[in-house]
């Protein structure tokens, strides 16, 4: 199951989380926290081996089409409908170091801003070409990238005219159960951005900053699909192996 | 001034949104020919070790409403207590349990099912071992950053009573949220996200 890495595991705690720079559990703007969200205090658990342990996945079970959503539920010869792109970028931990083998999956709604799934009922068309879920894995630098393209707006029964901005669910696992991560990704320029209360439920403008993906017309194929550069910050772990000697038990 | 410190900060949560089955459980929600099988559908196989057993969780909101639309992982040790994890460095865990599951929340009944195996008891530190565990992380619509949770196991009393994460609740009344009762063939573990019954969450 594990990547291919030069340097043996590191096994160190993880940072302790900034829930300051997350959003909050409660953030009534965004109406369905206000009943999902614990009232209580949580409780802090320095990492034991049940955390700091996780599953890696290997790249044995992606599949030739899933980091293109362009034609992975396209019929034979056609393709989604909608402005081309790549998004690109690293996984990261918070020392800046790259994570390797690290499981990305993202969903998304079509051009139209409509998702397939069956509780979704916006007026707005399906495309019969696109399915809108995909997956990869970093590589030893901690690189990734994915063919798609770019979702449409959607509104939402939030207040009376919400709009979600354009955007991509990614779901990261690096390579403890504590890194689990799941945010959204927006597009530079996008002025729906900041008016979005799932958005602000991230109280620091500098946090919502980390999920615009930059435009990159380097990276852009010409006459293909435009690029966005997209990193992705998971938790750092302290580096010290003689503070976790979980062995002999 | 002084030197930066040269680390970056995590990036901030966002929640997983009603239509997370589509990324992460694409054949649960209708999306067929993408990927094969479900990622964490299966855990255990015919040659996995130790007790089968199944676990029955649900997610309630702070009216005791099941979520119908959660998603929910869980990650425990093998029969052996070893985790199926590059950085398990104790030993090599079960080849034939993956020690982690994935179920979305039935749309119906809001219940999710997992076939598994008991597992075994992991080191708090030297020489202090916890209760068996296994740990939960909960994400859905409404939910900003996942929740983390344990649950433990009602028929593990004596190991339950030392286990050194439990015995750092203060309100002793808290306890048995995380505790799961078996009935039949199957531990019932409801998870409270709000009220009087609201579950321990950590912060991890």
């Amino acid at each position: 199951m594990s990547a291919e890495t030069k340097h043996p595991p590191e096994i160190g705690a993880f940072f302790q989380r900034d829930r300051s720079w997350h959003p909050r559990g409660l953030t009534p703007d965004y109406k369905t926290s206000v009943l999902r969200s614990p009232e209580k205090a949580l409780l802090s658990l320095d990492n034991t081996i049940s955390e700091i342990t996780g599953p890696v996945f290997g790249h044995g079970i992606l599949g030739a089409l899933d980091n293109d959503l362009i034609h992975n539920f396209a019929k034979p010869g056609e393709s989604a409908i909608g402005e081309r792109i790549i998004v690109y970028g690293r996984v990261l931990d918070e020392r800046g170091n790259g994570v390797p083998g690290a499981l990305l999956e993202f969903w998304q709604a079509n051009a139209g801003g409509r998702y397939r799934h069956k509780k979704e009922g916006y007026i707005a068309a399906l495309d019969p070409n696109f399915g809108g879920c995909g997956r990869t894995i970093t590589d030893e630098d901690g690189a990734y990238a994915f063919r798609t393209i770019r979702p449409g707006a959607y509104p939402w029964p939030n207040g009376v005219n919400d709009w979600r901005p354009a955007h991509i669910h990614f779901s990261v696992f690096g390579h403890g159960f504590a890194q689990r991560l799941i945010t959204q990704m927006y597009f530079e320029g996008d002025p729906m951005i900041w008016q979005c209360p799932i958005v602000r439920t991230i109280p620091d403008k500098a946090a919502v900053e980390m999920l615009v993906a930059a435009l990159d017309m380097q990276a852009t194929i010409p006459m293909d699909a435009r690029a966005y550069k997209f990193d992705i910050v998971l938790r750092g772990r302290r580096s010290s192996v003689f503070e976790n000697r979980l062995e002999g038990n | 001034m002084v030197q930066s410190l040269n680390r970056l900060k995590e990036s901030p949560s966002q929640t997983a949104g009603p239509y997370v089955h589509i990324g992460l459980t694409p054949n649960f929600s209708g999306i067929s020919g993408v990927i094969a099988r479900d990622l964490g559908d299966e855990m255990v196989n015919d040659k996995t070790l130790g007790e089968r057993i199944a676990i029955r969780a649900r997610v309630l909101d702070g009216t005791g409403t099941p979520l119908k639309d959660a998603l929910v992982e869980i990650w425990q040790a093998d029969s052996a207590g070893l985790y199926n994890s590059p950085t398990e460095i104790r030993g090599t865990a079960d080849p034939n349990f993956t020690g982690w599951g994935r179920k979305a929340t039935d749309m119906t009944t809001g219940e999710c099912l997992f076939q598994s195996i008991k597992p075994g008891r992991v080191p708090y530190k030297p020489g202090v071992l916890m209760a068996p565990h296994v740990s939960f992380w909960i994400v859905a619509r409404g939910i900003n950053l996942g929740l983390n949770t344990r649950m433990y196991f009602a028929d593990e009393e004596a190991a339950n009573a030392e286990d050194p994460v439990l015995a750092r609740i203060e309100h002793r009344v808290r306890v048995p949220t995380l505790i799961a009762e078996r009935q039949g063939d199957a531990y019932v573990f409801d998870i409270h996200l709000q009220g009087e019954k609201e579950t321990v969450f950590f912060d991890i």
